[in-house]
């Protein structure tokens, strides 16, 4: 394990500011793997933290196959992290926003680039990302369509779930998006959890990773045999809406089969305890994603369904 | 009259109401009239916009019988980060004009965003203030998207600003505000002048007076305007050098905004108060107008400290 400087910027009162890669085995950059890029996606640099630990010991091992480097970056912004904030502490911009970057642009801008002129050449880049909205899902592994990222592709972290979504304006600017352009195969490893530490969580983050590298040839690790994925379109999911603003109280989590018409959540009056409204199960089928933050807006998507799979 | 846009309900014992007020000729059916409209606050720290709403209508009060058209005035797109000091929505840590054209079926933001596409629709001309951010000063200008220059800078021209700057298209300003009502045929004139969190009255003088010029223009005022000043005007993005910070420290000006600077003339240091050293001496890389300035002093490395319109553009005003 080689411990390595990626990007450093002097703060002024504030210690440097240090991006922090751990490489694993020599010869082709095969495998790079991002952790958060914003300040609130704890478990996505917890679940990186576990795959250091894990790389670490194949390593002293000799489990990893000649020929292979991988990269592990935990964190591209320790500093938002550290005071807790989502996005870049002075001006709050999105480094995930800002890809490929420019060198003699804005501080992000010159942080995108320092990073991805490190990651740009790998074969496969795989980023733990979180979604706008604060909630649990049930993880997943998800490929842009309009890349040259494939399914087959995907079906190597023997996930049971793929993700396949259409590129959308913003998309250009991101990690993600950018790999893709640089002929990296790309995909964003989506776990259970952003704020809060799942170990459970972060051990099938592990597990997903270690079998695509072994799948890939890159790691001596048994895979799994590998199960059944279900892929599918991000349109294909069925969001329950609010109509009403209030609190939320959740019935049921990420990962529970339910049947048309179960009860989903109740919407509360915040002042007198009644119930405003019910959300149902429109249609069978997991819950792929719900809101967990205790206030809801109306008309806020916060579950989304996974429809039985008729065929 | 004052008229809500649209509205959502928020958890606890509050509407968020999208509101805007009406002026219209007295008596007039306003089918078949010429419509402006003035939108400002889509960023909430943005309130050099809120001066103006007030100074335009309390002109035209003045000369009400003049008035042959129908003036909307939006004055708090984004009500929840105007009251809070914040620059995006609240609660949602999204900037407002990434969310737009909206989606009536969308989730709260997308939702009042369509509401406001749909009320602002079809207006003949929309002016879309906005003043920066906290960080950095500009000289009242109007910023168009090369997409739709042929149709705006006609009409930018009358808005009585110093500088039109037409850029290049990008993906990512696809869900702005003004480019959604440009698609469809509403033309929207983006302007930035001032810093954000504060009020330049002079600025906003400046604009009113530049927004009676288009509405006589348009037929929607039958009164009396100044003569409007002549902007530079850039379409070459090698037009534009930027300033960005070699080292994180503080950024002590050494000119005023709006300066004509020599090449090489020293525009700043950015210095370390800790040791008392001078960390970069910051010098303008070519001869012209600092047409944006850093206001707030601390920088991080590669932060904006100014930016400078080249001579030979600023010769042709």
């Amino acid at each position: 394990m080689r411990k390595k400087i990626i990007y450093e910027i002097k703060g002024m009162y504030r210690d440097d500011f240090r991006i922090t890669g751990y490489e694993f085995g020599q010869g082709e950059k095969s495998v790079c793997i991002i952790g958060n890029s914003r300040g609130n996606e704890v478990q996505q640099t917890y679940c990186c933290a576990q795959l250091v630990k894990k790389m670490k010991q194949l390593e002293e091992e000799g489990r990893i196959k000649d020929g292979h480097k991988v990269l592990i970056i935990p964190s591209i912004n320790p500093y938002s992290m550290n005071i807790q904030k989502r996005f870049w502490p002075t001006d709050n911009t999105d480094i995930n926003r800002m890809f490929p970057g420019y060198d003699l642009g804005e501080t992000t801008q010159r942080i995108a680039d320092g990073v991805f002129r490190e990651i740009k050449d790998y074969e496969f880049g795989i980023q733990f990302t979180s979604f706008y909205m604060p909630g649990d899902f049930v993880p997943h592994v998800r490929y842009m369509k309009e890349g040259f990222t494939t399914v087959e592709d995907a079906k190597k972290f023997g996930m049971k779930y793929i993700v396949e979504r259409a590129v959308r304006p913003y998309d250009t600017a991101t990690l993600n998006y950018n790999w893709q352009v640089w002929d990296t195969k790309a995909f964003s490893l989506y776990t259970n959890t952003t704020t809060r530490i799942s170990k459970t969580g972060a051990g099938q983050a592990v597990m997903a990773i270690m079998n695509f590298m072994a799948c890939n040839d890159i790691i001596k690790y048994s895979a799994i045999s590998e199960k059944k994925s279900r892929m599918f379109n991000d349109t294909e999911l069925i969001s329950v809406r609010t109509a009403k603003s209030g609190f939320y109280e959740p019935l049921v989590k990420a990962g529970d089969k339910v049947e048309a018409g179960t009860p989903l959540a109740d919407i509360v009056n915040p002042y007198d305890g009644s119930v405003l409204e019910t959300l149902y199960a429109p249609v069978p089928g997991v819950i792929f994603f719900i809101h967990n933050e205790p206030l809801t807006y109306a008309n806020t998507a916060v579950i989304k369904i996974l429809a039985d799979d008729m065929d | 009259m004052v008229e809500i846009v649209t509205m959502v309900g928020l958890p606890i014992d509050e509407k968020l109401m999208i509101k805007k007020n009406r002026i219209a000729p007295a008596g007039a059916d306003p089918k078949g009239l010429k419509r402006i409209s003035v939108v400002t606050g889509i960023h909430g720290d943005e309130l050099e916009g809120q001066y103006v709403c007030y100074e335009l209508q309390r002109r035209i009060s003045l000369e009400k019988d003049k008035l042959t058209g129908i003036v909307d005035i939006y004055p708090a797109m984004n009500p929840l980060g105007i009251d809070s000091i914040t620059r995006g929505i609240p609660a949602f840590d999204l900037d407002m004009n990434r969310i737009f054209p909206g989606n009536k079926d969308g989730n709260m933001t997308e939702y009042l965003a369509a509401g406001i596409i749909d009320d602002v629709r079809g207006s003949d001309c929309v002016v879309d203030i906005h003043a920066s951010n906290i960080y950095l000063t500009e000289i009242p200008q109007i910023r168009i998207n090369e997409l739709h220059a042929e149709r705006l800078v006609p009409l930018a021209k009358a808005a009585n600003v110093d500088f039109i700057w037409v850029h290049g298209a990008s993906t990512v300003l696809e869900s702005t505000f003004a480019h959604s009502l440009n698609s469809i045929g509403t033309p929207v004139l983006v302007v930035e002048m001032g810093v954000g969190m504060r009020l330049t009255k002079e600025y906003g003088n400046q604009m009113v007076d530049g927004i009676f010029r288009l509405m006589q223009e348009l037929g929607i005022w039958g009164g009396e305007t100044i003569p409007v000043r002549k902007p530079m005007i850039s379409q070459n993005p090698y037009d534009v050098s930027y300033l960005n910070a070699s080292a994180s420290g503080l950024f002590v000006p050494s000119v005023k905004h709006g300066a004509r600077l020599a090449e090489g003339e020293l525009i700043g240091l950015i210095v370390d108060p800790l040791e008392g050293r001078v960390l970069d001496e910051v010098r303008a890389p070519q001869a012209g107008l600092l047409f944006t300035i850093r206001d707030y002093p601390i920088v991080d490395e590669g932060s904006l400290m100014g930016r400078i319109l080249k001579e030979e553009v600023c010769r042709y005003a």
